[in-house]
């Protein structure tokens, strides 16, 4: 295993953005963080890169225990895990140069030194398909694809065997988004790192992700390979997640059977008690109001579901209630 | 007639860098009870073209021509104090950011009460009774108890759906809706999505909905233009035009959307949208285009008709004829 975060717990204040979450990343695997806003994914992101400490709960980076490291013995292990961010307007530095962007890790990190570094660079920008003029030039030069491209060169020019990538393609336009998916794709193979990928947008997921996993106020309610999750979610949030989301064909998507959830997410400063969910789920009985359903995979197939109603036998159905 | 008619509409605006040709020559028909959607990627000129409608664009910049007639009258020569009077009670508009549009030093009830005792003229006891009714007819649950809530009480979807009830609060004839569910959850956008539509079943309103969501306009519109670097290069109803999409743009997109990989991989659409301080005279598309031709440099294809309701601005477009 790459990554192994267990019963990962991170509280803001009262905040409670991430309330025991354990998961897995093998090598050069790439698993599908998928949640709404304040489901806690960006938070589970940042723990893992130690941009913000963990309230409790245990992050193995390679076998090594990283969660309470120091800044000084955190610092060899940064060359291992980097992070792609959402936005690629703010994440640049606007006064350096792409190749100054794009080189500094190395330097950091003493990998390559001021006459080789240019070398690295051209040979990164090269792989993320910009043109080697792009080193002199400025972000605010570049359009958005190239500097969410700029922002993969810098991540992966020293061969991190982790990448985070939280929400890389959100703010570009679908035909950009493509060529930056593609992108991800090749790199992905050709370099062979394994990858958490945050995201809310479950087509992107679908694309890309060898598993998923799916976040709601702080946990994790299934996770299962992709393909899995797509053709028989078991959880009736991930029920009600895909069928909410629309489909770019008319026919099929007005002849939908939909599952419209009642309400708002509850807070996470005071989820709901029993299973956090019970408060929007059509199938919400006794039981989910009293006690927290754990994740569980009855049917042994690596497809874990934290609710009451998955058997090894019975699969709920979120659409059949209305 | 249609409701609304916009003919001939270009619109430039003064920038340092020299006359941004936002739209240019976009012409189109909303009927009542209509959801049309205006959609493409950023900076294709889809809000502009729906902003024209109640002049919601800086008028020390803006130079526009053409015309926008609602129900027969001209808007763009209308003096502003009657153009005030179409805004809002006539035409209306939902922005993309809720919580930005509202004010958050008053009452969602106040907010409502106001536009209903300014417009409509009505007291404040029946202005706060109609104020319930709409947040009732928005989707809002406790009524009552939401009136005396501020903004910041409010979940994103619940101060969209405010947002709506205020922009529909005066009954208008066209409501025009900027990206209204970008910034909100899936789960959350399905239930506005669903407002909008009983709006139109319910009091016939006409939408224009702005969107970049090939799924959103999938799921509502009955009609949409497609937009690429200032000007409309499709138009159809919506089942045929996902059916059956006629310009390389359109297709484009659609076969660039996650769900339309094939073996693992994305059609890209290479490339990049020409400047918009420029406009020359051929197709905008062809340095991107796979069925560029000679003659797509030579001139620019204006929309023409290919299918009784679908229109294409292509030499060569594909679909089945």
């Amino acid at each position: 295993m790459i990554l192994r975060i267990d019963n990962l717990v991170k509280h803001y204040g009262p905040v409670r953005a991430v309330d025991g979450l354990s998961l897995e990343i093998g090598q050069g695997e790439v698993l599908g963080l998928v949640g709404e806003s304040g489901s806690g994914k960006s938070t589970v992101g940042k723990c893992v890169l130690r941009l913000t400490e963990p309230t409790a709960g245990a992050i193995e980076l390679d076998g090594r225990d990283i969660t309470h490291l120091s800044r000084r013995a955190m610092r060899p292990l940064r060359r291992d895990v980097h992070m792609v961010f959402q936005d690629p307007y703010s994440s640049l530095n606007p006064r350096f140069t792409i190749g100054q962007i794009v080189g500094e890790p190395l330097l950091r990190h003493k990998v390559a030194d001021r006459r080789t570094v240019s070398g690295r660079v051209s040979a990164m920008l090269e792989k993320v398909g910009l043109r080697q003029e792009m080193a002199s030039r400025y972000p605010h030069e570049l359009s958005g694809g190239q500097r969410q491209r700029v922002g993969l060169a810098r991540a992966l020019i020293l061969e991190p065997r982790l990448v985070v990538a939280d929400e890389p393609v959100s703010a570009l336009d679908v035909s950009v988004q493509a060529s930056v998916l593609n992108l991800i794709t090749d790199l992905q193979r050709d370099m062979g790192f394994s990858c958490l990928f945050i995201t809310h947008d479950l087509s992107v997921v679908e694309f890309l992700a060898d598993r998923v996993a799916v976040m709601y106020l702080g946990k994790i309610v299934e996770s299962g390979p992709t393909a899995e999750i797509f053709a028989e979610p078991r959880h009736p949030y991930t029920q009600a997640l895909l069928s909410a989301a629309p489909v770019a064909d008319p026919v099929r998507q007005r002849d939908r059977r939909r599952i419209v959830l009642g309400g708002d997410v509850p807070s996470p400063v005071d989820p709901p008690a029993g299973c956090r969910f019970h408060t929007r789920c059509p199938l919400a009985y006794d039981a989910c109001r009293t006690e927290e359903p754990p994740l569980h995979d009855p049917r042994g197939n690596g497809h874990p579901a934290a609710c009451h109603l998955v058997t090894a036998d019975r699969v709920p159905d979120a659409a059949a209630h209305r | 007639m249609s409701l609304l008619e916009i003919s001939d509409l270009t619109v430039d605006f003064d920038t340092e860098d020299g006359l941004v040709q936002a739209v240019r020559d976009i012409s189109l028909t909303l009927d009542e009870g209509e959801i049309l959607a205006l959609c493409g990627e950023s900076g294709c000129g889809k809000s502009v073209t729906a902003m024209s409608v109640p002049r919601l664009l800086p008028p020390d910049t803006t130079r526009l021509s053409g015309s926008v007639k609602l129900d027969g009258r001209e808007l763009t020569t209308l003096p502003e104090s009657q153009m005030r009077q179409v805004r809002g009670k006539e035409v209306s508009v939902v922005f993309q950011e809720p919580m930005t549009s509202l004010n958050p030093s008053f009452t969602v009830g106040y907010q409502i009460s106001e536009v209903l005792r300014r417009h409509e003229g009505l007291s404040r006891q029946a202005a706060g009774r109609r104020a319930v009714e709409l947040l009732e007819l928005v989707g809002i649950p406790a009524p009552q108890r939401r009136m005396k809530e501020y903004p910041h009480q409010l979940s994103g979807g619940m101060r969209q759906r405010v947002m709506i009830a205020i922009a529909v609060a005066c009954s208008p004839r066209v409501l025009i809706a900027d990206e209204p569910t970008t910034a909100l959850d899936v789960t959350i956008q399905a239930g506005v999505l669903d407002v909008f539509r009983d709006l139109r079943d319910r009091l016939g309103t006409a939408i224009i909905l702005i969107t970049h969501d090939l799924g959103v306009v999938a799921d509502i519109a009955d009609r949409a233009v497609v937009m690429y670097a200032g000007r409309a290069v499709e138009q159809a109803p919506v089942t045929e035009l996902f059916a059956n999409p006629r310009h390389p743009y359109t297709l484009g997109l659609m076969n660039a959307l996650p769900s339309a990989a094939v073996n693992g991989r994305l059609a890209e659409i290479p490339g990049m949208v020409p400047s918009p301080l420029s406009d020359p005279d051929e197709c905008a598309f062809q340095a991107r285009c796979p069925r560029a031709q000679a003659d797509c440099r030579l001139s620019r294809p204006s929309l023409e008709r290919h299918a009784p309701e679908h229109l294409a601005a292509c030499f060569h477009p594909g679909g089945k004829s």
